[in-house]
């Protein structure tokens, strides 16, 4: 019996058809209720987190972020509640923390980079001007006494106010003061609590003194009409400021010396005819501002620019020279004859496995001129300023760098050594090879070819290796005619952070913009290495 | 012909193996010079070590009386450390192992979802996936510094748990990198495992997730080891974004708590930080003698392929 053609095709295509049904079953029944629960539940953490967040940001009225977080909110809930789109629901829990702390943080230092971002601007202007206001104001002379009492919600304090007529209100520092009615008031008339607050006793006064003298609450919505502040938190005075904000005019008046001062948008602060500004100021982009001063600016092009050769320099001498000696070592350590191998390699790998921070603390130590081991003990006493002279803090970095890194190139190369064939070697010394002609001819080669994208990695490592610096040197001895605070052994990283962060005065625009420089010197520097090793064809 | 003299007759003697005279300059030559260069490279690769033990084992001693090896023994600085009144050192201890820890797990985790996606399953944007995990390797988060620093700020404002001086919110920026760094090497891993084996327990009624968490998981235990300790490591050792983010001294780190301990009072109290520094070391010591050979393994096959 054979079946026509027709019809055994038929058959196979319902046959394939039913499997393809049991397939999805099998897939849909496998996946059981305990995975859909803790779908469920993982996905309702999630979304009460952003419920929660909505909700703050609604009271905040920040409608971007607002709408930033429903969307994402949004498209995560599709992608975990659809049936197909299987990759996304693996890659998205990590591309969520990708996308927001590394690959939007270099995009918004792009922008920050084109702000005054920094000490004394790094507000909005509603805030420079109400801070500048309540950092000019006096006590108004003679002015009648506000009997309150300092009331505590929440961890945040309010001043219930009975005034002068006996009127009531309350407010705090963020809210002007409103009337109230329900406050209980004792036989002179003064209010004492009001229900949903707690009022503060005189012991929590006085162990709260300096923060509640510090309260100034705002009598009303415009800021020139002053604010109560209480020394004692018992009677509370009137304080008037000697600036009067014109909202108008955008101007800020000196009305004890009648200076005006106005506003520019451009340097983002009030500033009088003569040149003096008002700080603090507020943010504002300021274009291109922040890379002509750090290119356009003797005292900081200078520092720049052996800044940034030292970062090469230090990054390709530290390769070059744990390589090398990574290299020999691996070399030297490659004989099968060789007692006791091991012992050697664990002990070559401490300083491997020892915490980077740690070693360049510990040789730090070591090295320091008057009482460090390295002088005191190998030099017999004398004051050598291993870290304080620029050409032998130098040395210093690279020679703590190589005994930093030279384990792990000699673990690299001895690997490398032992996945070459033992055959080339026998072959080449069958053709008369030296032994020196073998390794340069045949094994330097195959040994490059292979451990080159580890050289590469190490380049870009060592070209922001912060920890060393900041911990060895701390990028001193320091260049006094910068500029910016900035020291003969800083790398481009460590004098971001400097500049950003370390001082009174930090200017996070400054230090964005060198950030962004750093952004393209890697860029360039992978683009050729990528070119060279055309590691990237090989992906597929 | 005069070949034949050169071509020597078998030899039927038994072998009888002969004891060589020992000669110094022969074994020298071939392997002694290999000794003198170990001997020097033990010197050089443990002598700081051995320097900071002997300074932790001299209670209050300073960086002069340091320079006097193991001239006293006595663990008196390891107590004193744990009862200094500005520098909470047990609080950053458990900090460091918190963070750590936290950090690895969830760096393991997420790499591996994505690595399994990217070996196991076809869809448009993989291979600009794949390529966007290797550049973002070059650019390491400590760059944008700035940025995070800012942005976690923001966040402060809206969300005070999880922003600027809270630990959750460096673990957030720390699993930021998490896809970077170490999804390529957990990628390749992967792409060593037959896809029949998926394949098989597929016919067998297996789910994607089921084949995920109960068999893939397994059969790439020691890349995730691996990644998960090369993640420790690397948050242990960090200090520029923690030492921006944590600002109470109980919530920071050890990187961050002793530079700080040291750039105060670097001389004068020096044995006490180096008891500090010989117990920060210990547990990421241990566990990298422990597991050396995978991460050496893991290092190289990762980066050459």
């Amino acid at each position: 019996m054979t079946i026509p053609g027709t019809e055994r095709d038929r058959a196979q295509i319902v046959a394939a058809k039913k499997s393809r049904q049991a397939g999805r079953i099998a897939e849909a029944a496998s996946a059981g209720i305990k995975v859909l629960l803790v779908k469920v539940l993982l996905l309702g953490i999630v979304d009460a987190i952003s419920v929660y967040a909505l909700f703050v940001l609604f009271i905040k009225q920040d409608w971007l972020v607002f709408s930033l977080v429903l969307l994402v909110t949004i498209v995560v809930n599709g992608i975990y509640f659809r049936a197909k789109g299987l990759p996304a629901k693996y890659l998205t829990p990590g591309l969520i923390f990708l996308i927001i702390f590394q690959i939007f943080v270099i995009g918004y230092s792009g922008y920050i980079a084109f702000t005054n971002y920094g000490t004394g601007h790094n507000s909005t202007k509603e805030d420079a001007v109400n801070s500048l206001i309540l950092s000019s104001q006096e006590r108004v002379p003679d002015s009648p006494s506000y009997a309150v009492t300092v009331l505590e919600q929440a961890g945040a304090y309010s001043f219930l106010v009975t005034d002068p007529d006996g009127e009531i209100s309350v407010g705090n520092p963020d809210a002007p003061l409103e009337p109230v009615t329900d406050a209980e008031t004792d036989a002179s008339g003064q209010a004492i609590a009001l229900p949903g607050y707690t009022t503060l006793n005189f012991a929590d006064i006085v162990a709260n003194q300096e923060a509640i003298a510090a309260l100034a609450v705002p009598v009303s919505d415009d800021p020139n009409d002053g604010s109560l502040r209480t020394p004692d938190g018992s009677a509370a005075y009137l304080y008037l400021s000697d600036l009067v904000y014109d909202e108008a005019a955008g101007t800020m008046t000196d009305a004890s010396t009648g200076v005006v001062y106005t506003e520019d948008p451009s340097q983002g602060s009030f500033v009088a005819e003569d040149g003096a500004d008002l700080q603090p100021g507020w943010k504002v982009e300021v274009g291109l501002a922040n890379f002509a001063k750090a290119f356009g600016t003797d005292s900081i092009r200078g520092p720049l620019i052996s800044v940034t050769l030292w970062t090469f320099a230090f990054a390709f001498l530290s390769v070059a020279t744990t390589f090398a000696l990574g290299l020999f070592l691996a070399i030297v350590f490659n004989d099968m004859r060789m007692r006791g191998r091991n012992v050697y390699r664990v002990v070559m790998i401490l300083p491997y496995a020892f915490p980077a921070f740690l070693s360049a603390l510990v040789w730090a130590g070591m090295l320091n001129p008057q009482f460090g081991f390295i002088n005191q003990v190998l030099f017999g006493g004398a004051e050598i300023p291993w870290l304080t002279n620029e050409w032998l803090a130098k040395f210093s970095i690279i020679f703590v760098n190589l005994w930093l890194g030279f384990p792990y190139m000699f673990l690299v190369c001895t690997g490398a050594l032992q996945s070459i064939p033992g055959e080339l070697q026998e072959a080449a010394t069958v053709d008369g090879a030296r032994p020196w002609q073998v390794f340069r001819l045949i094994k330097l080669p195959l040994l490059l070819v292979s451990v080159s994208p580890l050289l590469i990695a190490s380049f870009a490592f060592n070209f922001n290796n912060f920890n060393l610096i900041y911990m060895l040197t701390n990028g001193g001895p320091r260049d006094v005619t910068a500029g910016v605070n900035v020291g003969a052994t800083d790398i481009l990283i460590s004098m971001v952070y400097k500049v950003a962060f370390v001082g009174a005065n930090r200017d996070y625009g400054l230090a964005s913009a060198f950030s962004i420089l750093i952004f393209v010197l890697v860029a360039l520097v992978s683009i050729i290495s990528f070119k060279q090793t055309k590691a990237l064809e090989e992906l597929n | 012909m005069t070949i034949a003299p050169n071509i020597a007759a078998p030899d039927t003697r038994e072998y009888i193996p002969v004891a060589q005279p020992f000669k110094f300059g022969r074994w020298f030559r071939a392997t002694g010079w290999r000794h003198l260069v170990g001997a020097v490279m033990v010197v050089f690769s443990a002598f700081p070590l051995l320097y900071v033990l002997s300074a932790s084992l001299h209670p209050g001693g300073t960086l002069i009386t340091a320079n006097g090896l193991f001239s006293e023994v006595d663990l008196g600085s390891y107590i004193t450390l744990f009862n200094l009144p500005q520098q909470p050192y047990a609080a950053w201890y458990g900090n460091t192992l918190l963070i750590g820890g936290i950090t690895s797990a969830g760096t393991v985790f997420l790499g591996a979802l994505a690595a399994y996606s990217f070996s196991r399953m076809r869809f448009t944007g993989r291979r600009a996936g794949l390529l966007m995990l290797v550049l973002v390797q070059m650019f390491p988060q400590l760059l944008a510094v700035v940025a995070i620093f800012l942005l976690l700020n923001g966040i402060s404002d809206i969300f005070p748990a999880i922003g600027l001086d809270t630990q959750i919110g460096l673990i957030m920026v720390y699993l930021g990198g998490a896809l970077g760094v170490n999804t390529y090497l957990m990628y390749g891993f992967f792409n060593t495992i037959p896809a029949s084996i998926d394949e098989a327990a597929k016919l067998d009624g297996a789910g994607h997730a089921r084949i995920f968490f109960t068999i893939i998981l397994r059969l790439v235990a020691p890349i995730l080891a691996v990644v998960g300790l090369l993640s420790f490591v690397g948050t242990t050792n960090e200090f520029v974004i923690a030492s921006i983010v944590l600002i109470t001294p109980e919530k920071q780190t050890l990187a961050v708590g002793l530079y700080q301990f040291v750039s105060q009072e670097f001389s004068s109290n020096y044995s006490v930080f180096a008891a500090g520094a010989v117990l920060a070391a210990l547990p990421v010591m241990a566990l990298f003698l422990w597991l050396q050979k995978y991460i050496v393994g893991g290092l190289t096959a990762g980066s050459v392929k």
